[in-house]
């Protein structure tokens, strides 16, 4: 039953896709500036009926209908309800559909949002949108389509993978989906905008909301990501380089150096096709990102299953967007003659393009390469955190000074205010930075000059919060976490303790100032899982502290899985991080702890980070 | 040159896609499996006491070889320890040691201990040789004949199944 309503409204959509395109197309013909009325409607219809379609998905998961192969493949009966609802897209087939969502539900809200845009512009904008929607909805019926059904009906599902039954990873797909799949509108608008010839500010006045929620969500989604595979993986730190990390920072990048040339193009009405390049990137590395990591090419939890015919799909969808983009590109450039001042805002802003543009590029070389290497010679190879940390590290020492600097110069004018004050936060900046290192009695340059660097942005940043008019605020809150950022991923890296050995039962290990002890091993039973239970104690002699740890070995029944759960205690001066994972065939268990300093600051600041976004959002709300 | 630099754009994206889709039926996963049955090619590996390179040909001499990868750092290998040595004794048998990242006074130290099981000695102090007998854990063994042909991999430390299991293998004619 539900697997009939389920295809019946997927094919409803197709139809209304097809009805607006061609609606909108005659609308185009008619010379005046208003939309037909059952534009609005169709589309609102098509909003309404993919959300039922989505939410038919998540009652099968609810009531667990095995005969859905999606259903019975990611789902178990004795499955807490919360993680039933959360498996309707915690696989493949389901995540698409959570895909065309947010494609159709923006494309709806960018039309009724733009009244005061030109007709032409909004409709080439939903016809592309449509296009995409509909290549979307042609791949999720063809290829992967949730309501396909089983028959004879299984009696019991195989269950969702234990590592995605966690409340993070309930909500990380949804924000990524909105920040990711939601580029996809401005990289119709920015189509239509070389189409309908609809250039300069009013076009990054009609963007520029699309831009910051993608952004937000974006950078919330990457955050929820993070803090999962930081207590989830077992792998103690904020970020790994990892390929499919780097898949949803590369269009991060692209957005941020959007979102800061959009600015140029509505207030100086330049930088018109960069803005349009920069549009059509952020999308395309979405794609790109989506297409690496659910073909299988890079390996993760994210590689719902191996299916090279589904990579074929979008690699030819992705091949098509980016021809498409480029034969536009290449037939409406036209070279313009921007006259930017050295010293003026515009520049700063430029710079900060660059500094993005080279990020993206090493990011994207570092993930590509191997991939690369592998396909043209057979080598395989990996690029892992040295070459990153080698490359990006000390390039944003010299961004962060360009970051703390940049607000302060104007628009236009060759001058910059406040030369004397930006060489007194300076030195305060290299005051602070001496004082920790003498405090702490660690010494290396790049640490030095990120702290420095980073202490200078705060302060500038803080500095301007009281100088500068409350219209920059947005702007202040995000560049000072950014700030906040970097120094604490500085502190925290510099000051991280990290002890790796083997224990048994009753034992104890003095290593340095620590002394560890399993005390108990106990056996618990949850609701889909069993677990082993090490009870550590773990003792400082140089602060005389006593904590213990319970780290954990579950075994999952459905399906036979065992994942390691760290045991992290939380505070405001840092994390204490233990993982505890059994030796085949012996009594000894590695224990990896960790004492990270400052860890709930990082992600306190990229929330921040994000909160100067959404302040950005609101008060570009306001205006218009 | 504006039409220079667009073709170029064009056939970097062409190129892009379709190493995308060259990769496509490609193998990611990581597994040894692939080894059974195959000829092991490059084995170069130096000794533990001297600079003498142990190299296939030397395998030839004995019926069937056991190579375990092993270090004094690894608990689980302490637990495997006695199946190899009531192995050693075996006259079809010749245990070839290979010291993974290990200390050569810890590796001494632990050989002493628990009694010394291997007929060649040899490290591997940078784990670099280890890859291409495809190890990626400590302790593994793998079984081969005269002909260098891998005829068995336990990956773990051997128990009391794996140890019949080779008994059963080299005692067969």
């Amino acid at each position: 039953m539900l697997s009939n309503t389920g295809n019946f409204l997927l094919f409803i959509n197709i139809f209304l896709s097809f009805l607006i395109i061609y609606n909108s197309f005659k609308c185009l013909k008619i010379k005046n500036n208003l939309i037909f009325k059952n534009i609005y409607q169709i589309s609102l219809l098509q909003s309404t009926l993919i959300l039922i379609c989505f939410f038919t998905l998540t009652s099968a998961f609810i009531v667990s209908d095995f005969s859905l192969i999606t259903v019975y493949q990611n789902s178990h009966s004795l499955k807490p309800l919360f993680y039933k609802i959360s498996g309707t897209w915690g696989n493949h087939e389901g995540s698409l559909l959570l895909w065309v969502i947010i494609l159709t539900i923006f494309s709806f809200l960018f039309l009724i949002y733009n009244k005061n845009h030109p007709k032409n512009y909004r409709l080439h904008t939903l016809i592309i949108q449509n296009l995409l929607i509909l290549g979307f909805l042609l791949f999720i019926i063809f290829n992967s389509n949730p309501f396909s059904s089983i028959n004879p009906i299984p009696k019991e599902g195989l269950g969702l993978n234990p590592i995605l039954q966690d409340p993070a990873l309930a909500i990380h797909p949804p924000l990524l989906y909105i920040g990711f799949v939601g580029s996809s509108i401005y990289f119709s608008a920015a189509m239509a905008s070389m189409i309908s010839n609809y250039s300069g500010s009013l076009f990054a006045q009609s963007i520029k909301s699309w831009v910051l929620i993608s952004w937000i969500f974006q950078t919330l989604g990457i955050l929820v990501g993070s803090i999962w595979a930081y207590y989830e993986l077992g792998w103690g730190g904020f970020w790994f380089w990892d390929p499919v990390e780097n898949a949803s920072l590369l269009p991060w990048f692209a957005m941020t150096a959007l979102l800061h040339s959009l600015l140029v193009l509505e207030k100086r009405n330049t930088l018109y096709f960069w803005t349009i390049i920069l549009c059509l990137m952020t999308f395309t590395l979405s794609v790109t990102g989506t297409f690496l990591v659910r073909s299988g090419i890079l390996n993760s939890v994210h590689t719902f299953a191996n299916d090279p015919s589904r990579g074929i799909y979008i690699l030819v969808f992705l091949s098509l967007m980016i021809f498409a983009s480029i034969y536009f590109l290449f037939s409406k450039y036209k070279p313009t003659n921007d006259l930017i001042n050295s010293n003026s805002k515009e520049t700063f802003v430029l710079i900060n393009n660059w500094f993005m543009m080279f990020y993206l590029i090493t990011v994207l070389l570092g993930t590509l390469y191997p991939i690369f290497t592998d396909a043209i010679s057979d080598n395989k190879i990996s690029v892992g955190p040295p070459f990153y940390n080698s490359v990006i590290i000390p390039v944003v020492i010299a961004f962060l000074f360009f970051m703390a600097i940049g607000p302060q110069a104007k628009w236009i004018k060759n001058k910059f205010s406040n030369l004397r004050s930006i060489l007194l936060i300076l030195s305060g900046a290299i005051i602070i930075n001496f004082a920790i290192v003498y405090f702490l009695k660690s010494y290396s340059l790049i640490s030095n000059l990120i702290l420095i660097s980073s202490l200078f942005l705060i302060m500038s940043s803080i500095f301007d919060f009281f100088k500068q008019s409350k219209l920059s605020f947005p702007r202040i809150v995000s560049h000072l976490s950014f700030g906040f950022l970097i120094l604490f991923i500085g502190l925290n890296h510099n000051f991280s303790v990290e002890k790796d050995f083997n224990l048994k039962l009753g034992e104890a290990k003095k290593i340095d100032d620590y002394e560890f002890a399993l005390l108990d091993l106990k056996l618990s039973q949850e609701n889909n899982y069993k677990a082993v239970v090490g009870k550590l104690e773990v003792n400082n002699s140089n602060t005389m502290k006593r904590r213990v740890l319970y780290p954990e070995i579950r075994i999952y029944d459905n399906p036979q899985t065992l994942t390691y759960e760290a045991s992290i205690q939380t505070n405001f001066l840092g994390d204490h991080y233990l993982t505890m994972s059994n030796i085949d065939r012996s009594e000894y268990y590695n224990i990896k702890f960790q004492h990270k300093p400052l860890m709930i600051w990082i992600w306190i600041s990229v929330l921040l980070l994000s909160f100067g976004g959404f302040l950005s959002l609101f008060k570009n709300a306001k205006n218009n | 040159m504006q039409k220079i630099i667009k073709s170029i754009i064009v056939f970097l994206f062409i190129f892009v896609l379709l190493v995308f889709y060259n990769s496509l039926d490609r193998e990611t996963n990581y597994s040894t499996d692939y080894l059974v049955g195959n000829k092991l090619e490059k084995i170069n590996l130096k000794s533990f006491d001297d600079d003498k390179i142990y190299t296939s040909e030397d395998f030839k001499k004995s019926r069937y070889t056991l190579i375990n990868f092993w270090a004094s750092w690894c608990a689980p290998c302490r637990i495997e320890h006695p199946y190899l040595m009531q192995l050693s004794k075996e006259k079809n048998l010749k245990i070839l040691g290979v010291n993974f990242k290990d200390k050569k006074i810890n590796a001494s130290k632990f050989l002493n201990e628990l009694g010394n099981p291997y007929y060649y000695m040899t490290k591997d102090t940078t784990g670099k040789q280890s890859v291409n007998f495809g190890i990626y854990g400590i302790p593994e063994s793998i079984l081969i004949n005269n002909e260098t042909i891998v005829l068995k991999k336990f990956v773990g430390p051997l128990n009391e199944q794996n140890f019949n299991d080779i008994k059963e293998i080299i005692n067969s004619l």
